[in-house]
């Protein structure tokens, strides 16, 4: 006899990102959501443990309610059923300079250990081996939200010992190019924002600690060894390594069914 | 000072407005943040081969990119360059990498830089300051963006220079023949590049009476005495979209990947749909009903305020 029982499909590491990044997200706190897995992990939280979570997008929507997965950060979706939509002149100066945004989220290219991102080019500015999209809003997310969560799939390209580019400030200013702000900590370039503190990743979760990000916490079945050869700097090491337990089915069905059915993301 | 543009009856079409307005070597902005871009204007451009323009906007998004495919853009000015939500802009990736045969200029702000420029552009002071750029290389990368000390405080901010474009196109839901124009849903930085430039152009879904313009005036986003042209394009967004009227072509943007990767089929593209036409009204034709039918917006309507005294 058939039967309809089908074997749970294996967790992939973009749905393990989406959980433990929504994991960060406290019920009624105000963050600025990014398309792609921000918007899942937004969509997830808000979904399970934080259904207060107060979701602002780029585009200008304040207090979103997305009924169906937005495809671009200004999606129709976003506007209809949201508190108050604003131009983007309030966005960047009343909402993020102003100081009103708690959680941010970011990704990039390259990563370094600091958390400085590059979203601009691979290689030399004016003469570029890649043109990636540039900083949209990126920089001042950087530079004014209380906190930045980073999501990035880790590879030794992409978490690099220094970035060919700083398009988004981390915790103190590196880079493969000089700057007048080489060297300097956010402390003393006055920046307003706390910058980056955790990096979640397919392999596990780096963590901002004393300026510099720490591998904290790994997937069960991922290696230490595994994070480190993806990994382009001599990454430190927490001695007490947490292992991320597996999602629960309840919370894979809702990403998996509910928040992104066409596997646009995931 | 400025001369208010006092006429009741602006309304021209859209081959007109870009003739009398969009000159060879002129700052063009058409402006909208993923919302009402007006890909009519566009087009129309693309069709009169108006060249060596310096384009501005945020996001260039496509309708950017095929005036950089058609060989009319000189410089580039932008915050953002890519295919929101599905990847890259590939006419330009070919004029701005190391293995790029003939280059682009480019100026590149991030999105707050840009939209600060509009502002001091608009109001008719010549910088704007931001708390921004410190521990990056974005101003070190545009020497366009300096610094100032705070009078007040001692502390530095960065600015950048007013933006007085000399065309803008802005597409609106409605508007009146004056051009007084409403828009809601997502608004861009539509004001203030509306206020900053020397011409304006407003595209309308709808020209409505300017009755309905008074019945709710807090929702008119550009008066009509800085408008130099009307222009009553339907669907003139697609495949951008227009709040209310109908949805963004998503499926579009995503085809368009594949068709802007290679030289050969964008050209294909641009032979069919933006050659191949005369106007608007013949690219939506040829786009076809069964889509146009599929887009368009279930209604979502409002209850109206209440404006008696």
């Amino acid at each position: 006899m058939a039967t309809n029982l089908t074997p749970p499909l294996a967790i992939k590491p973009s749905e393990r990102m989406a959980v433990r990044a929504s994991q960060e997200l406290k019920d009624k706190e105000v963050v600025f959501v990014g398309i792609g897995l921000p918007n899942l992990a937004c969509n997830l939280a808000r979904a399970t443990h934080a259904p207060e979570l107060y979701m602002i997008y780029e585009s200008g929507t304040i207090g979103t309610l997305p009924a169906r997965l937005p495809v671009s950060i200004g999606d129709p979706t976003l506007v209809t059923d949201s508190l108050a939509i604003v131009s983007q002149s309030d966005i960047f100066q009343c909402y993020l300079q102003g100081g009103l945004i708690e959680v941010g989220f970011l990704g990039g290219a390259q990563v370094d250990k600091f958390g400085n991102i590059n979203t601009t080019v691979i290689g030399d500015y004016s003469n570029p081996k890649i043109r990636l999209p540039g900083s949209g809003g990126a920089c001042e997310i950087a530079t004014h939200s209380q906190r930045v969560l980073i999501m990035m799939r880790m590879s030794p390209k992409s978490f690099v010992e220094k970035c060919d580019f700083v398009t988004s400030p981390g915790s103190r200013m590196e880079s493969s190019k000089p700057s007048r702000d080489l060297g300097k900590t956010r402390q003393e370039l006055k920046l307003p924002g706390g910058g980056p503190t955790k990096a979640i990743t397919d392999l596990g979760v780096l963590e901002m600690v004393d300026g510099e990000f720490t591998l904290t916490e790994i997937y069960e079945g991922v290696t230490v060894d595994q994070v480190r050869q993806n990994c382009g700097w001599a990454l430190k090491v927490a001695a007490q390594l947490k292992t991320i337990p597996e999602p629960n089915s309840k919370t894979l069905d809702t990403l998996r069914n509910k928040i992104d059915p066409e596997s646009m993301y995931l | 000072m400025r001369k208010p543009k006092i006429s009741s009856n602006k309304l021209v079409s859209m081959k007109e407005a870009i003739q009398d307005t969009v000159k060879p070597g002129c700052a063009l902005y058409i402006e909208g943040f993923t919302h009402l871009i007006s890909f009519a204007a566009g087009h129309e451009i693309i069709r009169q081969e108006i060249k060596d323009l310096t384009a501005i906007r945020l996001t260039p998004d496509l309708v950017y990119d095929q005036l950089i495919e058609a060989g009319l853009v000189k410089k580039l000015v932008f915050s953002w360059a890519g295919n929101p939500g599905v990847g890259s802009l590939h006419a330009l990736r070919r004029r701005s990498q190391k293995d790029s045969t003939s280059k682009l200029e480019l100026e590149e702000y991030s999105h707050f830089g840009m939209v600060a420029r509009t502002l001091a552009g608009s109001a008719g002071l010549p910088f704007w300051p931001l708390k921004n750029y410190e521990g990056t290389h974005i101003a070190e990368s545009n020497p366009k963006i300096k610094s100032i000390v705070c009078p007040y405080t001692g502390e530095t901010f960065a600015t950048v220079p007013a933006l007085h474009p000399d065309v803008a196109v802005i597409h609106v839901q409605r508007a009146d023949t004056e051009g007084n124009a409403q828009v809601w849903g997502l608004m861009g930085t539509q004001k203030e590049v509306a206020f900053s430039a020397k011409r304006l152009i407003v595209v309308a879904e709808e020209i409505v009476d300017t009755s309905i313009i008074r019945r709710d005036p807090n929702r008119t986003l550009i008066p009509g005495i800085l408008v130099d042209h009307v222009v009553h394009e339907p669907w003139g967004c697609h495949p951008s979209y227009a709040q209310g009227y109908y949805d963004r072509d998503n499926a579009f943007y995503v085809d368009w990947e594949e068709i802007s990767r290679d030289p050969a089929s964008y050209k294909n593209y641009l032979d069919a749909f933006v050659y191949g036409v005369k106007d608007r009204k013949e690219y939506i034709a040829k786009v076809g009903t069964d889509l146009i039918e599929r887009l368009k917006a279930k209604p979502r309507r409002c209850e109206g305020v209440d404006y008696g005294y």
